[in-house]
């Protein structure tokens, strides 16, 4: 079984997305052999489906903008849980990450001198999203994509061969990290096309995998969002930060049900769409909440004012962050002012002309007609909230990337925690790709590539091991080792779809204790169940099969979410418990820590009160003084405790 | 397999040895086929007409019109037109009828024009026949050798054809007079042929290659203000080439029969003033 | 809601062989294709082999064949189709067969390496850009591209041609070619390359014979031949066939910019 293909790389990148790609790309400039495996074909990961744009402060539609006002309303967004460092850092170097794109081929939507034209979004103070229309992440991803198709090309003219120094290994799942004690020496995946095992040897590897979001029933996530790299760094060895805090973006598709959670773009509110219940009321301006309050419109003539003159309106509060207007939307369809699919109104038909709708949002003119049947310019769309993101994330250092404990490990994009704390802003991934794909690339090609003595070996037993747990489904028929009664394999899909129904229901965006206990049983129970997930056919392209892979994955991150869920006692961001519906100012500083209960075992714990998780709290490095100071103290009050105020 | 075949051996296009075992050409259920023989039987209709009329050399002066197939006419055995398109460039020698030596350049512009090309490739030559429809062909090389290489000449089709729509404005004005020469006149003939210059000119303008002169091979439209005008223009005539390449035809076609009606004497046309 | 049962032929098989095979399979409200596809794998062939992602027609992963005719099964509403109709689904046949509906689309990356890449302009760094917006709206439109690979499919020249594909890069890298060239700071022309000439004589521009089927199958609604395929063979001609503007350049140096 211990014949499997071996390569050996510098860099291993994991993902292809935006985050995956600008590491590549770094690893590759920087002098390192690099290897980029994922799962879809090149060129279609999730980061296409972002649509606003890309936010950095370019202040190119607004002077006043900068950094400082940038890292400020991404600390207020996440409600100050935020890895500070990360923030200042992407506010910093996120202008410089866009101006290169352009050097690459990008095409923004330009103003009227020539620049990058920039838009509102919620939570920014300034318009700064850099954009291509709605579609601005296919952009993003496609010129990443051909950036690394040039560096082929160069290295096809120096040596002959496109993939000398950069290949990309599309159609590949990793499984496990491979270790040579505590430090990474490759990974192990296979080629989801035939099925074949293979073996990358690579003294850095980082993680760039995306999200979590298909683990619940409603969200705007490709099937790729299986929690992988959460999964494959835990099982590693390293930390998962803060997983409680998952984003359920607020507007989602409602209807048809086949495309229930399919995201209606936050710029439809940027541009001028509003939000109304079925009583026809702009419900919004009953839900700005008080650290909020002197920032936001309190009339709809106001509002409606700041479109055209932002130095001298507030913002209507349709733009307040998402966690804000998701739990609005989900307070008016609970109170019955829902619309008739269980949504809201967001309306764009009545505010503009149908010529500048089709212009400015031309893909969601498109995904309504073609999906729904609905013509936006003529009738409002229903919306609703839906899983898009999640804060929480590998804990990495923020200058560098590295994940914590397993050197050689780094990760970058949305499965790194930390950046956006307890809530993000819209537009501000992209950004975190570029930033933070480019820092974990650096040092990851640094790391490597300053090694000394030999490289870490990969270990045969691991590698067996690896190889059996991939290939148990197919042997799923019979009653597993140690277990006495006969019954069936599982069917995966079954397995999925309740997982699915279970984080929906038991840890969504309203969270109960009660339920969330009740989640922890039930995810113990599926655990059980999925270790018979059994398979039909062969290994040849078979979904089936990689969906019982993907199963173990989802399983370790949906116990993460539930388990800090439960644990942390207040509201904030992305986290809302009804039992403690109020931010409390002691939790400001605290971290969890989600780490594997035993890594050397099975993953055979099925003890619902212990299972394969446990946590750890953590009090957070107090913020910067010089960072501290960006703020009016009336605001600091609001959200830090008393005894970081007086430092 | 319920319904299994076997690869293909390597028997070419969607029957490949590597690809997807199927059978059939296409698997289309809709009603493919009615596009291309509907352009097919259309154009062939015109080819039959404008044939006859070309070698009929009569029936194509009925004072004040003359038929856009015969104008300009450029040999000595022209029918006689008072002040009109005539001008004896070819002498005596010249046998046949003059309609040839002029129709070459409308026929070299539209035989080269990028809509009708798709129309004949498609309606004539069935490659394609319709989209995802195998074609026929064993060997296809496309637009590279000669004689299809000769496509790319479309730009002085076009050139020529600014000069024969420029004389057929030239006829247009003409039918403003009457019989006797006397300007003040319109006639039903002065309609027809007004729609048809009409639909000459935007088909002509409405051309890609138009399109790019204008302003389409510019890499900088901002440093071009008026050409990027002008190119919009053009750009939304462009998206009604089809319609207009039509459009057009048949109207050369009326105006054609229009006169021949007139010149054979079946009636008289109706005058306005 | 209502529901109902859908007759459906879905081709299963590999390179080695295969056929269509019949499915009965039910079908609700507003769903697309690739519900049914799915509900298919879930409830009575786990291993169907299909390549998919957003479902929301923004990857163009999920290109298939549905009676007959190239498409997203993302974006191909069940709607479309009578109750009573038959809905065959067979993987793109103009790609080698992988297994089932996934078939090997490597031509196509293939191709994409060997456009040559966007060349900076080498007297402006990051953030020194700037350009009008009625400048790169062309570009703009091609770069709406998902990567379907619809129009590859497609395209007569390498579907009904297999000895086509190495000479021809296909309507999608055509347009990639025309976006570069008509991309305002491309500085090709500066480094000696000509896109107009490579378009046809590396990329086969020749062959297409502007049939349109690109346009017609393309789920962005790029009007592929009419705005990147017919521009840039007139490009094409200004340097190959056109002897006025050779003249021209003899005579007096162009700027490459105009």
């Amino acid at each position: 079984m211990s014949v499997v293909d071996r390569q050996e790389w510098d860099v291993v990148v994991v993902g292809a997305g935006g985050a995956g790609l600008r590491a590549a790309i770094e690893a590759r400039e920087r002098g390192a052999r690099t290897a980029v495996i994922c799962k879809s074909l090149f060129g279609k990961a999730h980061t296409v489906m972002a649509e606003g744009g890309i936010a950095a402060a370019m202040a190119n539609a607004n002077p006043h903008d900068n950094w400082q006002v940038h890292f400020r309303d991404t600390m207020r967004g996440g409600k100050f849980l935020n890895q500070w460092r990360m923030a200042e850092l992407h506010a910093q170097e996120a202008p410089q990450r866009v101006w290169e794109l352009e050097t690459w081929g990008a095409l923004f939507d330009r103003t009227k001198e020539g620049k990058i034209s920039q838009r509102n979004f919620g939570g920014h103070e300034y318009p700064r999203l850099a954009h291509v229309g709605d579609r601005t992440g296919l952009e993003l991803i496609r010129t990443l994509q051909q950036k690394i198709v040039s560096l082929q090309q160069e290295d096809k003219k120096e040596t002959g061969d496109y993939e000398s120094r950069l290949k990309v290994f599309q159609e590949c799942t990793v499984t496990r990290i491979l270790k040579d004690g505590s430090r990474v020496s490759g990974v192990f995946a296979y080629e989801r096309e035939t099925g074949r095992f293979f073996v990358l040897e690579a003294p850095a590897v980082v993680i760039a995998t995306g999200g979590i979001g298909k683990s619940f029933k409603v969200t705007s996530n490709s099937w790729e969002y299986t929690g992988d790299g959460h999964a494959l760094a835990l099982l590693a060895g390293a930390p998962l930060l803060n997983m409680e805090f998952v984003q359920f973006h607020p507007t989602g598709m409602v209807w048809p049900p086949s495309v229930k959670g399919i995201l209606v773009t936050e710029s439809v509110r940027g541009d001028g769409g509003v939000l109304r219940n079925s009583e026809g009321k702009r419900f919004m301006f009953d839900y700005v909440p008080d650290v909020f309050k002197e920032k936001y419109a309190e009339s709809e003539e106001e509002g409606d004012r700041w479109y055209e003159d932002p130095d001298n309106n507030r913002r209507p509060p349709e733009l307040l962050p998402r966690d804000e207007v998701a739990r609005a939307i989900n307070a008016e369809v609970k109170a019955g002012r829902g619309s008739p699919h269980g949504g809201v109104f967001l309306d764009v038909s009545t505010r503009m002309p149908a010529e500048v709708i089709r212009r400015r949002l031309p893909s969601m003119y498109h995904q309504f007609k073609e999906l729904a049947d609905v013509d936006i310019t003529a009738e409002a769309m229903e919306v609703g909230p839906t899983c898009h993101y999640v804060m929480g994330g590998i804990a990495v250092d923020s200058d560098s990337a590295a994940a914590r404990g397993v050197p050689g490990l780094f990760a970058a994009g949305e499965v790194a925690g930390g950046m956006h704390g307890s809530n993000r802003l819209g537009g501000n991934s992209l950004s975190d790709l570029l930033v933070f794909g480019r820092r974990a690339g650096w040092h990851a090609a640094e790391y490597a590539t300053g090694l000394t003595g030999a490289r870490p070996p990969v270990d045969d037993v691991q590698v067996d091991t690896a190889a059996a747990e991939a290939l148990r489904p197919f042997s799923a028929e019979g009653p597993a080792p140690g277990e006495d009664d006969g019954r069936p394999p599982e069917n995966p899909y079954t397995l999925h779809q309740e997982l699915q129904q279970t984080m929906n229901d038991l840890v969504g965006i309203i969270r109960r204790e009660g339920e969330m206990e009740q989640a922890l049983e039930k995810l113990a129970d599926l655990r059980v169940r999925a270790r018979r997930a059994g398979v039909e056919g062969h290994r040849q392209f078979n979904p089936g099969w990689h969906l019982a892979l993907d199963l173990r994955n989802m399983l370790l991150v949906s116990e993460c979410v539930a388990r800090a869920a439960l644990e942390r006692t207040e509201s904030r961001g992305g986290h809302t418990r009804e039992d403690f519906g109020a931010m409390d100012r002691k939790w400001r500083n605290i971290n969890l820590l989600c780490r594997l209960t035993d890594p050397t075992g099975g993953l055979a714990a099925t003890d619902p009160v212990r299972g394969q998780i446990e946590l750890t709290r953590e009090t957070t490095e107090p913020i910067r003084a010089d960072l501290l100071a960006l703020f009016d103290k009336e605001e600091l009050v609001k959200y830090l405790a008393e005894e970081e105020l007086y430092e | 397999m319920a319904t299994g075949t076997e690869p293909h051996l390597n028997s070419g296009g969607v029957r490949t040895g590597t690809r997807a075992a199927i059978d059939a050409p296409h698997l289309r259920t809709d009603r493919w086929w009615l596009a291309p023989a509907a352009t097919a039987a259309g154009l062939l209709a015109f080819i039959v007409y404008s044939t006859l009329r070309a070698f009929a050399n009569a029936d194509y002066y009925s004072a004040p019109y003359v038929s856009p197939f015969y104008s300009p006419c450029l040999a000595e055995n022209c029918k006689n037109m008072p002040s009109g398109p005539n001008a004896d460039l070819f002498g005596s020698w010249w046998a046949i009828s003059p309609a040839i030596i002029i129709l070459i350049f409308p026929l070299g512009f539209r035989l080269t024009c990028y809509y009708y090309r798709k129309a004949y490739y498609r309606g004539f030559w069935a490659s394609p026949p319709a989209c995802a429809v195998a074609e026929p062909h064993k060997k296809y090389t496309g637009e590279t050798r000669f004689p299809l290489i000769l496509q790319n000449i479309h730009r002085y089709f076009f050139y020529a054809a600014i000069l024969v729509a420029g004389v057929l404005t030239y006829d247009t004005v003409l039918s403003f007079r009457d019989t006797d020469e006397n300007w003040g006149h319109m006639g039903l003939g002065t309609v027809v042929f007004l729609i048809n210059i009409v639909l000459i000119w935007t088909y002509t303008i409405s051309c890609h290659s138009c399109r790019h002169i204008v302003g389409g091979k510019l890499k900088h439209f901002s440093k071009h203000p008026v050409r990027y005008k002008a190119w919009q223009f053009v750009g939304k005539l462009n998206a009604r080439h089809m319609l207009l390449a039509w459009a057009s035809l048949v109207s050369v076609a009326l105006a054609d029969f229009y006169v021949y009606l007139l010149a054979s004497g079946v009636f008289d046309d109706p005058r306005f003033f | 809601m209502s529901s109902y049962k859908a007759r459906f032929k879905v081709w299963r098989g590999d390179v080695k062989g295969g056929g269509l095979k019949d499915f009965e399979v039910e079908v609700n409200d507003g769903e697309v294709v690739l519900d049914i596809i799915h509900r298919l794998q879930a409830t009575q062939a786990p291993d169907l082999a299909v390549r998919w992602n957003c479902k929301a027609g923004k990857c163009g992963s999920c290109s298939a064949e549905i009676n007959g005719r190239p498409r997203l099964m993302c974006m191909t509403r069940m709607s479309v189709f009578t109750p009573q109709e038959t809905v065959t689904v067979t993987p793109l046949r103009a790609f080698p067969v992988v297994r089932d509906l996934v078939t090997d689309v490597g031509f196509n990356y293939q191709k994409a390496r060997e456009v040559p890449a966007f060349v900076p302009p080498a007297d402006l760094g990051p953030g020194e850009y700037r350009m009008m917006q009625e400048d790169v709206d062309r570009s703009q439109e091609f770069r709406k591209c998902i990567e379907c690979f619809l129009c590859q499919d497609v395209c007569h020249v390498v579907r009904d041609h297999e000895e086509n594909k190495p000479a021809y890069a296909g309507p999608r890298f055509l347009m990639r070619a025309a976006e570069l060239d008509m991309h305002p700071l491309d500085a090709a022309a500066e480094t000696g390359l000509d896109r107009k000439k490579t378009a046809q004589d590396d990329h086969g521009l020749g062959y297409c014979n502007i049939t349109k089927c690109c346009t017609e199958v393309c789920p962005e609604g790029i009007r592929i031949t009419d705005n990147a395929l017919i521009p840039l063979k007139e490009r094409a001609v200004d340097r190959k066939y056109d002897p006025l503007v050779w003249l021209g350049s003899k005579i007096r140096r162009r700027s490459a910019a105009d």
